[in-house]
């Protein structure tokens, strides 16, 4: 309970910290909705089959993750504040915070950019339960995998490039089993016919997170 | 002397794998010459499985006893493992031309072994990002052990969720092995050669990697 109620106190600092500033939801959001217009403008309306919009929904989320969930730890380092928050709370709380921080900070961008994206594309899916399970479990892994490699990648220098380059391997299992699904969800409404690819997207996301929060102690210490 | 009669031995050895290769073991039911690759692909992949897990497992060893010499160890496996990652796409790239007409077609074990790659070359990226010593070698085991824990994803999870044309003779479901007796004999001799190899390479590379260091010393 204790490390519940410190994983909220740094989710709430976040969340402030990033009120005044706005910086990452500005980021994040005006990215996905280039990339976003950039694809539906490239392909046009009615140009792409349901699987090949499938992939683009994902590559779109992906690299409008990659654009901003690394912001959380960089800023800590760049404002020389990740000292003073050492002393203050265990890595364990700290991960946990931030990583609930990024997963609410996606989940806002996909409220945005999945309506819209079924909008400009003229996409639809049969089974609404499916995908939507599909959407959740892979925000959870993404924002899991993606706050661990933040925490990497703010003590290294060249930090933009190196996410995404960083990322990519560990969150593929996410981005294909994400595709995949959302492609039986466009056609089948029963929700045993994604089973395989909910049973691996919730398998990589206990891994990830229980990976992460016992190997963050060793990077935050550093 | 002992250790020259030993790599005479492993030459040999090596030699009788290759000829073995070619000229003894006799060709797979109904598939053409192209199958000898198997005893050269196979050993070359699981190489670089195994320099994949020396890498994660002296990896970890650092992290729990902070000796530079570990995590110079795990970076060593990590090179060589890179040098047979290569070999081994290479080599399976060859032969899903000459079996499946195109050099490259995104199969799942196509996919899987392509991560392996993008992850060492990641990790490599991470390591010349970071002045620091200790630092690098601290963030650099995390992100190995990281990318540990997600590859039984790629090895086992993805090519058994998404249909895969590859086949499996030595892992596969029905937990059989459907060889002859002469193939498996070659095979198994050059899965041993192979590793002989890579653990020859893996000690000549940590000498020369200590003689560095003990160079650094003294100028300093």
């Amino acid at each position: 309970m204790q490390l519940a109620r410190k994983a909220w106190y740094i989710f709430d600092k976040d969340i402030r910290q990033e009120y005044k500033t706005r910086y990452s939801v500005n980021a994040i959001l005006l990215f996905a909705v280039v990339t976003l217009v950039a694809v539906s403008f490239s392909i046009g309306t009615f140009g792409a089959s349901p699987d090949i919009k499938s992939a683009l929904l994902w590559i779109v989320l992906f690299f409008s993750a990659m654009s901003g969930l690394a912001h959380i730890f960089v800023r800590e380092e760049e404002k020389h504040t990740a000292d003073t928050l050492k002393l203050l709370a265990s890595p364990t709380s700290i991960f946990l915070g931030k990583f609930i921080f990024n997963l609410v900070l996606f989940v806002v961008l996909q409220l945005i950019i999945v309506p819209l994206f079924f909008a400009v594309m003229d996409f639809s899916v049969n089974g609404v339960s499916t995908f939507l399970i599909i959407l959740i479990l892979g925000s959870i892994g993404l924002s899991a995998g993606a706050t661990i490699i933040a925490a990497i990648i703010s003590k290294a220098s060249a930090k933009g490039a190196l996410f995404t380059v960083l990322a990519f391997p560990i969150l593929l299992p996410v981005i294909v089993a994400g595709i995949s699904g959302t492609k039986i969800a466009v056609n089948e409404s029963n929700i045993m016919a994604a089973a395989s690819e909910i049973q691996m997207l919730f398998a990589y996301s206990v891994v990830i997170i229980t990976g992460s929060v016992l190997l963050f102690d060793f990077v935050w210490k550093d | 002397m002992l250790s020259k009669i030993w790599k005479l031995a492993l030459f040999f050895w090596m030699s009788m794998v290759i000829i073995g290769a070619f000229l003894w073991a006799p060709l797979a039911q109904g598939l053409g010459e192209y199958t000898r690759i198997l005893y050269f692909h196979v050993p070359t992949a699981w190489v670089t499985v195994l320099a994949f897990l020396i890498s994660a497992v002296y990896s970890a060893l650092y992290l729990r006893k902070r000796d530079i010499v570990l995590d110079k160890r795990a970076e060593v496996a990590s090179q060589l493992g890179f040098i047979f990652c290569i070999l081994a796409t290479i080599t399976g790239s060859v032969w899903a031309k000459m079996s499946w007409g195109s050099f490259w077609n995104w199969d799942p074990r196509e996919t899987s072994i392509f991560i392996l790659l993008l992850i060492y070359a990641a990790y490599f990226a991470l390591r010349s990002a970071i002045e620091h010593p200790e630092r690098r070698a601290t963030l650099g085991s995390v992100y190995s052990l990281l990318a540990f824990i997600t590859v039984p994803f790629f090895v086992f999870i993805v090519p058994r969720v998404y249909a895969s044309l590859h086949p499996d003779p030595l892992i596969n479901p029905q937990g059989k092995i459907n060889m002859d007796g002469k193939m498996l004999t070659v095979f198994l001799a050059s899965l041993f050669g192979f590793t002989v190899i890579f653990l020859w390479m893996f000690k000549t590379k940590l000498d020369l990697v200590s003689i560095k260091m003990s160079i650094k010393k003294r100028e300093i």
